[in-house]
C-alpha cells in the first residue's frame, strides 16, 4: 500500500528536472534556496512543507516591507504581532486579545464553509493565547446584489458565519457589509474574534523543554484543505473551482469542545506552549513552535489521528483539516491531559517531541520522511521588495472635477436613493441571522457605529468595529488608509470608548502588478500615519492578496479592525436622537467632497476624482473633544458622518425610535454636495435642552467647530439648507427604503 | 432554593441561564454535567439553550438520551420545577416531558431579534409573577423554533390552559397557533422558545424575562411554607 502510493509521487529528480515545485507557487529561485537550505534536492513532502510556509500566507513575503512600516508597540501593548493575536492590556490584571483573518478564496468558490472555517479559525486564534472568545465581528464584500452569483455568495457567507458563530456560541455583535461591482467574483470574507484574559494566563506558541511530548488534540485529519494557504496566494480563476477540495469543511460543535477543554487545560497551568493547526495545518503550527523556542521537533505520522485510509506524511502535513491543536507539556503531565480532553469527549494524541537539533524531522512506517532545517522554514524566505508604479486611473482621476456635476435637485429623492443603496442600507437581513446575544453581555447591539460588550463583574465594557471604504482607498490608498483607520476610532468615541489598538486585514489584488504594490505601499503609509496620531498601534493581522480575478483587481481593501475601551457603562452611547427637543449639533468641517461618496456611486452612477481630503490633527481634537463630552454626561447621542454625509447620517440618527428632527442649515455650498458630501472627522451629537450651552462651550472650549442644527422633533425629517427646502420626508418612509432595500434584492 | 443548570456537549446558554440566576434571585445555583445521576440536591432544573451535540440528527434528540435526563424525568414527575429555553425546550419535546416538536422556521433562518409575547397562562411556576394577558419583551434566537402539535394535542393544550406564551405581532417563525412557549398539565414544568434569561437587566435592553426567574422562587416558597405566598412576601424571605 505505502509503495503504492509513494509511486504516486514524483521523485525527488522528477520534482527538479519537470519544475513541479511550480505547481505549490515556488519559483525557480526559491526552489536552488530551499536546495541550499537541505544541501540536497527535496522530496514530496520536503517542497510540500516549504511551499506552503514560503507562501504569501503564512511568510508574508511581498508584504514583510510594508508590514514593518506600522507603529506595534506602546504601553498598553502585552503582545504586538508574531503570535495567534495581540493583546492589550485594560487594567485590573485583564486584557483583551483580538485578531482578525480573511477567507477570501475559499468562500469565493464554496461560500458557506468558506466563511464558516473563516470564523472557526479565528476563533481558535484566540482562544490558544489563553483568552476566552467574546465577540465576533466580520467585514465583508461582494458585487452588486442585481447578480445572481453574488447573491448566491452572500446570502451563503452569512449563512456560513451563522452557522458557526450562533453553534459555537460567541455573539456575532457588528460588521460591515458594502456591495460594488469590484469585488465581483472576489467576494471579501474578513472574521475578526475578540477575547478576554488575565494577564497571568498569556499563552505562547512556543515548543518549549527539550525532551517534552507534543500532543495533537482534536478531530482526525483527512484530506481536505490540502493546499489551503497556497491556494490563498494565487488569483483566482476559472480552475478554482476545481480546486475546492482547497476548503474545508467546518464543525463548530467539534470546535466548542475543543475551545472549552483547552482553555480547561490552560487553566490548569499545565501547558508550555500551544497553537492552532491554522492555515498550513500541521506544518506550520509545528515549524513555528519549534523556531520560536528555539529548537527543532520530531512528528510521528503514525501516530496523528487519520480519518481517511492511506493518506502519505504529504497529505497529512499539509491538510488544513479544521478545529486541530498542537501542544506541549510535560511528560509527568500527559495523563491529566488526556483526562481533560477525555471529559469533553476528546482525545488526545502524542505525536511527537521537542528536541535540540533546530530540525523539524518527519516519521512515517518507520522511516525518516523530511528532514528540514526550522529556521530556513519560518524566517529564510525570501522577501521581495516589489518593484512599484502609480497606476493611470489616479493620474486621470486628478483631473475630475466632481463639483461640476450638474446640480441634483430632488434632494428627498436621493436621500431615499442613497439610503435604498445596499451598502448604506439597514443590515437588518444579515445580522438577524446571527446570535448577537448570547453570553448576554451585548449592550449595544449590531447597527449601532461600534457594538458595545460589557464585561461582566467590572463597570467596563468592550466598543468595537471593522472599517474600511475601498472606494477612498482606490481613489487615493495614502488617504484612504488614513480614513480607514480614523473613521473605525471615530466610531469607537461615538459609543463611549477609547479607541485601544487595531488588528489590520490587508486585501488586495497581485503584488505582481506594480500598480497594485504601489496601493499597498500607500495605504499603508496612510495607516501607519493615523495609527501614530491617533495613539490606536497594530497589534496583528492578516494580508490577503492576489484578490483578483478575470475582471481584474479589487478595490484595495485594508479592513480595520478595532477595539476600545469604555471605562464605564454609564458612557455606553448609542447614535439615535433620544428625546423630542433635544438639540442637534454638527461638529468638524463641511467642504464639497463627493468623490468616492455612496452619493456620487448610487446618484452619479460613477466612483472618480478625489477622496474626501482628511486633517489627523483635526480629527484627533474632534474625537478627544467628544469622548470628553460622553465622559461629561453632556451627550444624548453621537454618530459619525460616514457614507451618505450628513443627510443620511440624520435619518440614521432618526431610524433608532422613530424620531423626527427639524434642522436648518447655512453651509455655502451648493445644497446637493452640501448635504452628501462625505467630508471626514464630522461627527453629530444631540444634547437635552438643559446640557446644550454647556456642550457647546465644552467643544468651542476644546478647539472644535460646532454648528447648532436644529433640534430632534415629530416624525419627519425636515432639512433646510440656505433658506430653501432641501428635504423633508417621514420618518417611516425614509425607513422603509433603507429597511427593505436588501430584503427586496434578496427575494 | 438551589437551582441546577445542565450542561450537555454543546451547551452555550448554560451561562447565561446561571448569570441570570445569580442577577435576579440570588439563590444557589450549579452547572450539571449531563452524565450526572443525582438531581436530589436541587429544588430547579434549567435546561439552557445551544446546540447540545451539534444538534446532529435532530435539535435535542440526541440529548434526551443523556444520563441526566432519566434525572429530570424524576424531578418532573416529583413535581420539581424544570424550565426548558430554546434547545432546552427542544429537548424537553424530545424526551417527552412536554408535548409537540419544534421544526425549521418557515424562513428557512436562524432569526436572531426581540419579540413581544402574550403571557397566555399566569398560573405555572415560571409565570405567576406576571398578569394574565400581559405583553412582555423578550429576545428570540433559533433556527429551529417552528412549534408544531397536530389538531388533537392543540385542543387539548388549550383545554388544559397549557399554552403558557403566545407571540403577540408576527410569527416569527411559523409556530402552531403562534405558541411561543408550552406547560406540562401540572404547570411544573415549561419550555419555551425565546430567551428569558437574555431579559434580565436593562443594559441587555429589557428586564422582563426576570420575573420568570422570580416566578419560581415563589412558587418554591410557597410549596415550602405550604400556603400561598406571594411575590411580595417571598421577597423578604430571600436569602
Amino acid at each position: 500500500m505505502a509503495q503504492q502510493l509513494a509511486a504516486k509521487e514524483p521523485t525527488v529528480d522528477q520534482i527538479a528536472d519537470q519544475k513541479i515545485y511550480k505547481q505549490f507557487g515556488v519559483s525557480d529561485s526559491e526552489f536552488e534556496l530551499i536546495c541550499g537550505f537541505l544541501g540536497r534536492k527535496p522530496n514530496y513532502t520536503e517542497i510540500g512543507v516549504f511551499s506552503v510556509m514560503w507562501s504569501e500566507h503564512c511568510a508574508y513575503k511581498n508584504s514583510k516591507p510594508l508590514l514593518r512600516r506600522f507603529p506595534t508597540t506602546g504601553p498598553r501593548v502585552l503582545m504586538g504581532p508574531g503570535e495567534g493575536a495581540g493583546i492589550v492590556d485594560i487594567g485590573d490584571n485583564q486584557a483583551v486579545v483580538f485578531k482578525i483573518e480573511s477567507h477570501n478564496h475559499p468562500s469565493a468558490v464554496e461560500p458557506y464553509q468558506g466563511a464558516a472555517t473563516g470564523v472557526g479559525g479565528i476563533i481558535r486564534d484566540i482562544f490558544s493565547m489563553g483568552a476566552r472568545p467574546v465577540a465576533l465581528l466580520n467585514s465583508l464584500r461582494f458585487g452588486k446584489l442585481d447578480n445572481e452569483r453574488v447573491r448566491y455568495l452572500f446570502s451563503h457567507v452569512v449563512a456560513g458565519i451563522a452557522g458557526y458563530g450562533n453553534c459555537i456560541g460567541i455573539p456575532t455583535v457588528a460588521g460591515e457589509v458594502m456591495f460594488d461591482e469590484a469585488y465581483e467574483g472576489n467576494p471579501l470574507v474578513n472574521a475578526m474574534c475578540v477575547g478576554l484574559i488575565d494577564h497571568d494566563k498569556i499563552q505562547r506558541g512556543v515548543a518549549k523543554g527539550v525532551g517534552n511530548p507534543v500532543f495533537y488534540v482534536g478531530p482526525a485529519t483527512g484530506r481536505d484543505g490540502i493546499h489551503g494557504a497556497t491556494f490563498a496566494s494565487e488569483d483566482l480563476t476559472a480552475e478554482s473551482e476545481a480546486k475546492r477540495s482547497a476548503v474545508q469543511v467546518g464543525d463548530p460543535f467539534m470546535e466548542k469542545l475543543v475551545m472549552e477543554a483547552t482553555l480547561e487545560l490552560i487553566d490548569s497551568g499545565i501547558v508550555l506552549g500551544i497553537q492552532d493547526m491554522g492555515a498550513a495545518g500541521l506544518t506550520c503550527s509545528s515549524a513555528e513552535m519549534a523556531s520560536k523556542a528555539g529548537n527543532g521537533m520530531e512528528l510521528y505520522l503514525d501516530e496523528v489521528p487519520q480519518r481517511e485510509e492511506g493518506m502519505t506524511a504529504y497529505e497529512m502535513m499539509l491538510s488544513e483539516s479544521q478545529e486541530r491543536m498542537l501542544f506541549v507539556t510535560e511528560p509527568q503531565h500527559e495523563e491529566q491531559a488526556k483526562a481533560i480532553f477525555e471529559r469533553w469527549g476528546l482525545h488526545c494524541a502524542k505525536v511527537g517531541k521537542v528536541t535540540d537539533d533546530g530540525r523539524l524531522r518527519l516519521f512515517h512506517k518507520g522511516e525518516q520522511v523530511a528532514d528540514m532545517p526550522v529556521k530556513a522554514l519560518v524566517d529564510d524566505c525570501p522577501v521581495y521588495n516589489k518593484p512599484s508604479k502609480v497606476p493611470e486611473y489616479y493620474l486621470k482621476n486628478e483631473s475630475v472635477d466632481t463639483n461640476a456635476y450638474e446640480e441634483v435637485t430632488d434632494l428627498t429623492g436621493a436621500l431615499k436613493k442613497v439610503l435604498g443603496s445596499p451598502s448604506l442600507a439597514s443590515k437588518e437581513w444579515v445580522y438577524s441571522q446571527y446570535d448577537y446575544q448570547v453570553r448576554t453581555s451585548t449592550a449595544v447591539v449590531p447597527g449601532s457605529d461600534a457594538a458595545v460588550v460589557a464585561i461582566r463583574g467590572t463597570r467596563k465594557a468592550l466598543a468595537m468595529t471593522t472599517d474600511c471604504n475601498g472606494r477612498y482607498v482606490y481613489l487615493d490608498p495614502e488617504i484612504g488608509g488614513k480614513i480607514a483607520v480614523a473613521e473605525a476610532a471615530r466610531n469607537i468615541v461615538c459609543s463611549g470608548g477609547e479607541p485601544l489598538a487595531i488588528t489590520d486585514n490587508l486585501n488586495f489584488g497581485s503584488p505582481e502588478k506594480p500598480e497594485v504594490f504601489w496601493q499597498m505601499e500607500k495605504a499603508v503609509d496612510g495607516m501607519a500615519e493615523a495609527c501614530r496620531l491617533l495613539d490606536t498601534p497594530v497589534i496583528g493581522g492578516n494580508v490577503s492578496l492576489y484578490n483578483e480575478n478575470v475582471k481584474g483587481a479589487i478595490y484595495p481593501t485594508p479592513v480595520v479592525g478595532m477595539v476600545g475601551l469604555v471605562q464605564d457603562l454609564d458612557h455606553i452611547t448609542t447614535q439615535e436622537f433620544k428625546a423630542e427637543g433635544d438639540v442637534i449639533f454638527l461638529l468638524g468641517e463641511t467642504k464639497a467632497e463627493i468623490g468616492g461618496s455612496e452619493f456620487q456611486y448610487a446618484v452619479h452612477g460613477v466612483t472618480e476624482g478625489r477622496p474626501p481630503e482628511i486633517d489627523l490633527a483635526l480629527e484627533q481634537r474632534v474625537q478627544q473633544a467628544v469622548l470628553g463630552a460622553i465622559r461629561q454626561g453632556l451627550v444624548a447621542s453621537a454618530h459619525d458622518l460616514s457614507e451618505g454625509g450628513l443627510a443620511a447620517a440624520l435619518a440614521e440618527c432618526c431610524f433608532g425610535r422613530g424620531l423626527g428632527a427639524t434642522v436648518e442649515w447655512t453651509p455655502n455650498l451648493r445644497p446637493d454636495l452640501a448635504l452628501f458630501s462625505e467630508s471626514q472627522s464630522r461627527i453629530l451629537l444631540s444634547a437635552k435642552p438643559d446640557k446644550a450651552d454647556a456642550l457647546a462651550s465644552f467643544l468651542a472650549g476644546r478647539g472644535v467647530p460646532a454648528a447648532r442644527l436644529g433640534t430632534a422633533r415629530g416624525d419627519r425629517l425636515t432639512i433646510t439648507v440656505g433658506g430653501r427646502t432641501a428635504v423633508d420626508a417621514t420618518v417611516e418612509e425614509l425607513s422603509k427604503e433603507w429597511k427593505e432595500a436588501i430584503p427586496c434584492r434578496m427575494k | 432554593m438551589k437551582f441546577a443548570v445542565l450542561v450537555f456537549p454543546g451547551s452555550n446558554c448554560d451561562l447565561d441561564m446561571y448569570h441570570a440566576v445569580e442577577d435576579t434571585v440570588q439563590q444557589p445555583v450549579d452547572y450539571v454535567w449531563h452524565t450526572a445521576t443525582d438531581l436530589s440536591a436541587y429544588d430547579a432544573i434549567l435546561v439552557p439553550g445551544g446546540f447540545s451535540y451539534g444538534d446532529y440528527l435532530r435539535c435535542g434528540a440526541i440529548a434526551q438520551f443523556a444520563p441526566v435526563m432519566e434525572e429530570v424525568r424524576k424531578a418532573a414527575e416529583a413535581g420539581k420545577f424544570v424550565l426548558g429555553v430554546c434547545n432546552g425546550f427542544q429537548i424537553l419535546t424530545e424526551a417527552g416531558l412536554l408535548p409537540g416538536a419544534l421544526i425549521r422556521n418557515n424562513s428557512l433562518k436562524f432569526r436572531c431579534h426581540p419579540v413581544d409575547l402574550v403571557v397566555e397562562n399566569n398560573k405555572t411556576a415560571f409565570t405567576n409573577d406576571y398578569a394574565p394577558g400581559e405583553t412582555v419583551r423578550i429576545p428570540i434566537a433559533h433556527g429551529e423554533g417552528n412549534y408544531y402539535v397536530d389538531e388533537q394535542t392543540l385542543l387539548t393544550l388549550k383545554a388544559n390552559n397549557q399554552i403558557v406564551f403566545r407571540y403577540a405581532g408576527e410569527n416569527p417563525n411559523g409556530s402552531t397557533d403562534n405558541i411561543a412557549g408550552v406547560s406540562n398539565e401540572r404547570g411544573n414544568v415549561v419550555g419555551m422558545m425565546p430567551h428569558p434569561e437574555r431579559a434580565v437587566k436593562e443594559l441587555l435592553g429589557s428586564k422582563d424575562g426576570a420575573r420568570m426567574f422570580t416566578s419560581v422562587l415563589n412558587a418554591f416558597l410557597s410549596r415550602v411554607n405550604s400556603g400561598a405566598v406571594h411575590g411580595a412576601q417571598a421577597q423578604s424571605e430571600r436569602v
